[in-house]
């Protein structure tokens, strides 16, 4: 038996890369698995990317509790990490027959121990001029905004490699047999030993734990669709627009994004595992519901719709070591507050794992990640030093967001490479504007082509082998 | 038989039928249609564009230069596969004569991306 | 970077600024070219059919040919061009900000300016297309791209949304090149599309095309595997009862051309909601004094050949604004599109000497009407059609010392 891992993560979505980066302080050997080409890959790339205050959780759950401290973390880590975020608030609004819901949520809020404040229309409408004609009052929570998900998974996996962790991609987790002491995680490349497992399998969460013989839970799985608008509408919204919640969920609402786009979503359809499909029902329900609340919808802006996956269980998140199968540790379940609640949930099981095994805080640990240079946000004279360095600094591959070939470049060789077109359009935005990579997108290939000196028939879109984009060459297809 | 002219994008509605043994078209606005229907009508030709590899891997566009009958278009663009242009190909260049004995050359009408200066 | 002044900035080196170029340094402007490709001639390169030049020419080429020809023209003249080269930013006193490799970011000002920066495809994410989003769907311009300058096919079973001219000219090369293109699907009861490419690229293939259907769901991931289809009512809402399955590893989109205007926002340039180009005059200028508007950007044209006469037009009356030189204009009376008629441009014409060819296309396919061109009470032309349809831009010619009022162009049965 080769080397044993003091912890392996199985999962690199938001919850396990969370992990990874604060376990990755220690003098620990960490391991990430991730079945995917890049962490991100799934719910966390795909969700509402709202930093929620957390007045809406039933008061003395985990839900509760890790996302009232996960919105404090998160703050912090985004700056530290240099993640596009702004805390801009939210607003629940409603019409007068909401005002009893709004007050409920008031007390919920004080119970969970967040500020918030209950407007009057003309106290909103100060703050959201496009709030619907018959909204009569919001409720305000200042420590509310918005993150990109996906951005902020990224930088906590370069973190945490950069502090010595290790991530395995495209590695899927097919059997966990527990030898002696320790674990032995069977993948699709290859087979890994661990004294410590922890399952952050998102959607595959409760087929992991049956996997190693832990606890089993039934899931629900609910399925949410979204526009996405053309950034040109970011001017019109200024918040988080919110309707009062019901049981399915949060509802639809309204919110920038940190990419400087607007989303309206998402759904709440009851479906089956690996369903991300929008359907015409569910986007036509967004169509209805927008308006409630929001006064000039603009769905003409749409650029892009998409879905993502909620994985429920129970009702509330299922956080805490196996009892049956001790030093199996489980965050699963992690829908909404998810996100927000990440960070928190990462201390927490950082704690758990450093209380069982022997080990140290590391000194001189990577605590900021270098402020990303985008073309955007650079002046004058840095642009000019930059190309006089690297012509590719002046070269724009993607001209809907501004994105030249020296970000493109950096994406590709980051400490955790970008290999796929997604994967370089979650880092850099290339391909994520209004044109949707039909300019950028064979630009891009090339780029990764010659990077990583694989034909262009081999650069993928995404996951998956048949997700080449260029499937053969021309006068060769069979 | 009806049809539309391709000759031009008016794209004029032709009507074209035998009448005592000669080829009648009606529906054209301009000779070419008269030339295109007749032929359309007893032996229908196509040009055909298509791409060469070119030395270095890349690829150049190329034409027929002047139509093909229609059954043929997969043979010459078979034939035209096997060809490989130089790096430098130039538009204009005869790249082959006489493809298949059809009588049309195939002829350069681009620069290969790894020719562009 | 020192800032750079030349009498004619011309944004984009495509057909349309190709010529505009050539005209503007015909009158004696200084001329620049803004390209962000590696060599001019814009989507002409990637475009290797024929059906060019028919009309600016006299013969029959293909894009790059066609391209070829203006470049040419342009290497002969002393006009100067910048390659790679990104316009960040544009205001109305003809400042622009440009990035390139070479030269880092540099300030240059112009006397006047000649947009021609093309447009871009309509994305699946436009028309909120329903079901996974795997690889296996393109714009049929980027597939296009791919297949004609890279050298690669972009899939091997296709199905084709939308009977826009690339659309149907990608639906040929696919095949041609060794594809299977199974089923051309079109929201409207009748082509986006010029009738002669429903012949030559579908036809002569056996490609069926089935007109007011679409796209239901996509199914696969992380490829596409296939999609549903339905035949849509009258409110174009898909008929899902009717719903049919039909396997394919691609789809390509041909589901509209959008002018890329984005430049405009930092300027004042007034754009038309119905073309998404700006509004202009009979010289194409817009309501920025020295701004100019010709090509895709300005509206979307069938034909390269008429792209390369507007532009003729932009760049003639750039550089006569630059140096000084334009004439004195009469009055200005607006040309309005009414009873059928989507849009006609240009959208002003100013009374005086001489003709002006007013461009229109049709919001629906008619047939056996009249067109009919009015200014003030005045009819000043009726014309007979046979059929009109809204993937054929039409024109009519009008006789400026003619006009006594705003012109309307409209269809009657």
């Amino acid at each position: 038996m080769g080397k044993i891992f003091d912890v392996i993560i199985v999962g690199g979505g938001i919850v396990g890369t969370a992990t990874l980066d604060r376990l990755a302080r220690y003098d620990l050997d960490v391991l990430l698995v991730e079945k995917s080409d890049d962490v991100a890959a799934f719910s966390t790339r795909a969700n509402s990317g709202i930093v929620h205050a957390g007045y809406d959780c039933e008061p003395g759950t985990l839900k509760a509790k890790f996302n009232v401290l996960g919105n404090a973390l998160l703050w912090k880590d985004a700056e530290d990490l240099d993640v596009e975020h702004l805390k801009c608030g939210s607003i629940v609004v409603a019409k007068e027959d909401g005002k009893e819901g709004i007050a409920r949520l008031a007390e919920k809020a004080k119970a969970n121990g967040v500020e918030v404040e209950v407007w009057d229309r003309q106290k909103t409408l100060e703050f959201e001029p496009n709030i619907a004609d018959d909204i009569t009052m919001s409720l305000y929570a200042k420590s509310a905004g918005i993150v990109s998900p996906y951005q902020l998974a990224i930088a906590y996996a370069d973190r945490a490699i950069l502090n010595g962790a290790s991530i395995l991609l495209e590695s899927e987790v097919k059997a966990i047999n527990k030898k002696g002491e320790a674990f032995e995680v069977i993948t699709s490349k290859g087979n890994y030993s661990a004294k410590v497992v922890i399952n952050c399998a998102g959607e595959n969460g409760a087929g992991l734990n049956d996997m190693a013989g832990a606890e089993h839970y039934d899931t629900e799985y609910r399925r949410g669709d979204y526009f996405i608008l053309d950034n040109v509408e970011r001017k019109n919204v200024h918040t988080v627009i919110f309707p009062l919640p019901t049981k399915a969920g949060k509802g639809i609402l309204v919110a920038p994004t940190a990419d400087g786009n607007v989303i309206y979503g998402p759904t709440s359809i009851a479906t089956q595992k690996d369903d991300t499909a929008s359907s015409l029902a569910s986007l036509d329900e967004i169509r209805r519901n927008v308006p409630l609340s929001y006064k000039t919808p603009a769905f003409n802006k749409c650029i892009r719709i998409y879905s993502g996956l909620r994985t429920i269980i129970g009702h509330d998140f299922v956080i805490g070591e196996s009892k049956l199968v001790p030093n199996f540790i489980m965050a699963i379940g992690i829908c909404s507050p998810g996100l927000t609640s990440a960070p928190a949930i990462a201390e927490h099981l950082r704690d758990l794992v450093t209380s069982k095994l022997n080990c140290q805080r590391k000194a001189n640990t990577v605590e900021q990640l270098p402020k990303t240079k985008r073309l955007m946000s650079l002046d004058e004279k840095e642009l000019n030093a930059l190309v006089a360095e690297d012509e590719a600094w002046g070269r724009i591959v993607c001209r809907c967001e501004k994105v030249t070939e020296a970000e493109v470049v950096r994406a590709i060789h980051s400490p955790l490479p970008a290999t796929t077109v997604d994967a370089v359009k979650r880092r850099t935005r290339a391909g994520m504007g209004r044109c949707q990579g039909g300019f950028c997108g064979p630009r891009v290939m090339e780029i990764i082509s010659r990077e990583l000196g694989i034909p262009l028939e081999k650069v993928r879109k995404g996951n998956g082998e048949d997700s080449n984009i260029a499937v053969c060459k021309v006068k060769e297809v069979k | 038989m009806n049809t539309i002219c391709i000759m031009c994008p008016m794209g004029c509605p032709l009507h074209i039928e035998e009448v005592n043994g000669e080829v009648v078209v009606t529906g054209n606005t301009c000779k070419r249609g008269q030339i295109y229907g007749v032929e359309e009508f007893t032996h229908p030709k196509r040009a055909i564009t298509t791409l060469v590899k070119t030395e270095d891997g890349g690829v150049v566009s190329v034409k027929t230069s002047n139509t093909v009958p229609k059954e043929r278009i997969f043979d010459v663009v078979a034939e035209i596969g096997k060809l490989r242009a130089g790096k430098d190909a130039q538009i204009g260049d005869v790249l082959a004569k006489d493809v298949l004995g059809l009588g049309v050359d195939v002829i350069i009408t681009g620069t290969a991306k790894s020719g562009v200066k | 970077m020192a800032s750079l002044l030349y009498d004619v900035v011309i944004i984009g080196g495509g057909p349309a600024g190709m010529a505009a170029a050539l005209s503007a340094r015909k009158q004696g402007a200084t001329v620049l070219i803004l390209e962000r490709d590696v060599r001019l001639g814009g989507i002409l390169n990637q475009c290797i059919h024929q059906g060019f030049g028919l009309h600016y020419f006299g013969e029959e080429m293909t894009g790059p040919e066609y391209a070829d020809r203006f470049r040419k023209l342009v290497d002969a003249s002393d006009i100067d061009v910048m390659l790679e080269s990104m316009v960040l930013s544009l205001t109305d006193e003809k400042e622009l900000t440009v990035l390139s490799p070479k030269l880092g970011l540099c300030h240059i000002k112009a006397k006047s300016i000649v947009l021609a920066m093309g447009c871009r495809e309509r994305t699946a994410g436009a028309i909120a297309l329903p079901g996974t989003r795997p690889a296996g769907i393109y714009t049929a311009g980027m597939a296009q791209k791919i297949c004609n300058i890279d050298g690669y096919l972009v899939g091997k079973e296709v199905v084709i949304l939308g009977s826009g001219d690339i659309g149907l000219i990608m639906a040929r090369r696919m095949t041609t090149e060794g594809a299977k293109v199974k089923l051309v699907l079109e929201l409207m009861p009748f082509s986006s599309g010029l009738k002669r490419n429903i012949v030559q690229c579908l036809d002569d293939y056996d490609i069926p095309i089935k007109f007011s259907h679409t796209i239901t769901k996509i199914v696969g991931s992380p490829r596409m595997t296939g999609l549903y289809y339905a035949p849509v009512g009258e409110d174009r809402k898909p008929i899902l009862e009717k719903e049919e399955y039909i396997s394919a590893d691609t789809l390509l989109l041909s589901v509209g051309l959008i002018p890329e205007n984005d430049l405009l926002n930092g300027t004042s340039v007034e754009l038309s909601r119905i073309t998404s180009g700006a509004v202009v005059d009979e010289n194409r200028m817009t309501n920025v004094e020295g701004i100019f508007s010709c090509g895709n950007v300005l509206h979307v044209h069938d034909l390269v050949d008429n792209v390369s006469h507007e532009a003729e037009i932009a760049g003639e009356s750039a550089a006569k604004y630059a140096l000084g030189k334009a004439e004195k204009q009469g009055e200005v009376v607006s040309v309005v599109a009414k009873d059928g008629v989507r849009y006609a441009l240009p959208q002003r014409i100013h009374k005086g000497e001489g003709k002006v060819q007013v461009f229109f296309r049709t919001g629906d396919v008619y047939k056996n009407c009249k067109l009919i061109v009015e200014s003030g009470n005045e009819v000043l032309l009726s014309k007979k059609c046979q059929v009109l349809a809204p993937g054929e831009m039409g024109s009519v010619i009008v006789d400026k010392a003619k006009i006594v009022g705003d012109i309307v162009v409209r269809l009657e049965k």
